[in-house]
């Protein structure tokens, strides 16, 4: 995560919550919130080597993969749960996005834009996109869900969930002026109506 | 090249109460130190063994080849449990057969050996006397407690008895109870040595015999439920242990002899087995497996009953355990995520079943020793 999108993201999380990072990567934004907000919780990753990272960044960090769903996680009992770049890469996004409302007080959803417009260039010249936010072949990608900023906000309007807020991110700058068009990652901060 | 490691006594003239509501009046603890307690005292890591461990955990024993603790790869200089930085304590429980009270010792009340009468001895025993032996050392609080398989339950049950002596827990291969397939297990292995006709009811000691056949059989039971099915096809798979040329299929037709190549393994184990381990010992150990339950004062509730924990935890259990499986370790994380308790857990993708707590898995290890790098040893010893 660039330290600008981290900055970005940690400005939506309130000081002092209890946050659950879905997909936490190496442990670096959670680091950041503990140590600049306050902020305790908990990381979920599936990789060996991230889990190895958080641990020796000292996030306290459960393995197990998102695609079993969070019945681990009581209802309500986190403020701000986390999906940062971890959508595209879920099986049941739809599920994880009900889950993440029900587990948490907030829900803060980031993942790359596909209606950023070199996307829709690259696809209206007949190749898939493969860029610096979405680096790799269509036929190794890891991003299994691809969505524009557009997709999301139908998607959480269909699960009954409100946008409190909802901008895009370009080159580490907010986007509110045609964000499906201008940012290359969609921000999404929501909770339960 | 490991270091020197010497096992030490201390006797205890003071009774111990255990939860069955017997008195063990007089006992000793066997028990070694690996690495310096610095002066704050609070550099102190307590290893706790399983089934049939000891506290010879790590090192070698002076002009004794083959002699490494049985967590040597673990606990040591420089490795993920480094004795540079934490003063490391292994001890024997009460009712084994490494040199703390047994029952193959002498009863101070009968002036005869204990054998069966030696009281039967659960976790919570363990850890109070564990706590003693820390008292004894002039350790007030323990830097972490860890364990593996049996062991975990007794660091968890640290973290339950004594919450404000304990900082950090690791508890590897673990569960918060046994299941009843678990149970049934040992069960077997326990029927095997009652039965086998050297047991004299526990008093083989007066008949000069050793219940060696029901030892071998009860190491054989246990040695399969520690390894997969994958490792053991991939060791052993139907491989013959020598093919006899009498016969075109090579086999001997034969239900006696030992035919397969893990027949051969299975028995080689048990016959080692059954030349050190004292089978009363191994009646004592299986039922505290089999006992250790906190949630059970609690309605079976493990959030309820891990509510006073204080420590910091690491979990880790390893994919194709299915003596102690992912989903018994989960259910720690799970109660102590419900207590919004710090906990990482790490579920290692490794073939070698329940053994795979004592091998050399690099990401094991590294998950350990990045976890016991953010201890706090105090100055360094």
């Amino acid at each position: 995560m660039s330290p600008d999108m981290l900055k970005a993201i940690a400005n939506l999380v309130p000081e002092g919550s209890r946050v659950l990072d879905l997909g936490c990567g190496d442990g670096s934004l959670l680091a950041h919130l503990q140590t600049h907000k306050a902020c305790i919780g908990y990381g979920v990753e599936i990789d060996d080597a991230n889990v190895l990272a958080c641990v020796q960044r000292g996030v306290p960090v459960l393995q197990f993969n998102l695609d079993a769903g969070l019945r681990l996680f009581e209802d309500q009992s986190f403020d701000v749960v986390l999906q940062i770049d971890t959508l595209q890469h879920l099986r049941n996004a739809e599920t994880m996005l009900r889950e993440t409302a029900r587990v948490g007080r907030m829900g803060i959803v980031a993942f790359p834009n596909f209606g950023h417009w070199p996307n829709r260039w690259s696809v209206l010249r007949g190749r898939m996109p493969v860029n610096q936010r979405l680096p790799y072949e269509w036929y190794d990608t890891p991003n299994i869900r691809v969505g524009t900023f557009e997709d999301f906000a139908v998607l959480a309007r269909k699960n009954g969930l409100h946008v409190r807020d909802a901008f895009g991110l370009q080159e580490g700058q907010r986007v509110d002026f045609w964000p499906n068009w201008r940012a290359s990652t969609a921000v999404f901060q929501l909770q339960r109506r | 090249m490991s270091f020197i490691a010497h096992p030490q006594d201390l006797h205890f003239a003071e009774p111990l109460a255990l939860q069955s509501g017997a008195m063990l009046r007089d006992y000793t603890l066997r028990y070694e130190t690996y690495g310096t307690l610095n002066a704050e005292r609070s550099n102190a890591v307590l290893i706790c063994h399983a089934l049939n461990a000891s506290h010879h955990v790590a090192g070698v024993y002076e002009g004794q080849s083959r002699s490494e603790g049985w967590w040597d790869n673990m606990i040591g200089p420089g490795k993920p449990v480094d004795t540079n930085r934490f003063f490391v304590i292994g001890v024997n429980n009460l009712g084994s057969c490494f040199g703390s009270s047994g029952p193959m010792h002498l009863n101070p009340d009968t002036q005869r050996v204990y054998g069966p009468d030696f009281p039967v001895v659960t976790v919570e025993d363990w850890v109070n006397a564990q706590a003693r032996l820390l008292d004894r050392l002039g350790i007030p609080t323990l830097a972490a407690v860890m364990g593996g398989s049996l062991g975990g339950m007794q660091a968890l049950s640290w973290t339950l008895q004594h919450p404000t002596r304990v900082r950090h827990a690791v508890v590897v291969a673990s569960a918060p109870n046994l299941n009843a397939e678990n149970i049934a297990f040992n069960e077997v292995a326990r029927r095997a040595i009652i039965t086998d006709p050297d047991f004299h009811g526990g008093r083989f000691y007066e008949h000069g015999v050793v219940p060696q056949r029901g030892l071998r059989i009860a190491r054989m039971i246990g040695h399969i439920t520690y390894l997969s099915d994958d490792v053991m096809n991939q060791k052993f798979g139907r491989t013959l242990r020598a093919a006899v040329t009498e016969h075109a299929s090579g086999y001997r037709f034969s239900t006696q002899d030992i035919e397969f190549e893990i027949e051969s393994y299975l028995r080689y184990q048990g016959d080692k087995f059954s030349e050190y381990f004292d089978a009363n010992t191994y009646l004592l150990i299986t039922r505290a497996l089999d006992y250790f339950d906190p949630a059970r004062a609690h309605g079976g509730d493990l959030a309820a009953a891990l509510a006073r924990v204080q420590a910091r935890f690491l979990v880790v259990s390893f994919s194709t355990d299915w003596r102690f499986s992912p989903a018994r370790s989960r259910e720690i994380v799970q109660a102590l995520v419900k207590n919004q308790r710090d906990v990482s857990y790490a579920e290692i993708d490794a073939p070698h079943g329940h053994d795979a707590f004592l091998l050399d898995d690099p990401r094991y290890l590294s998950v350990v020793r990045a976890y016991f790098e953010r201890i706090d040893g105090g100055g360094a010893a």
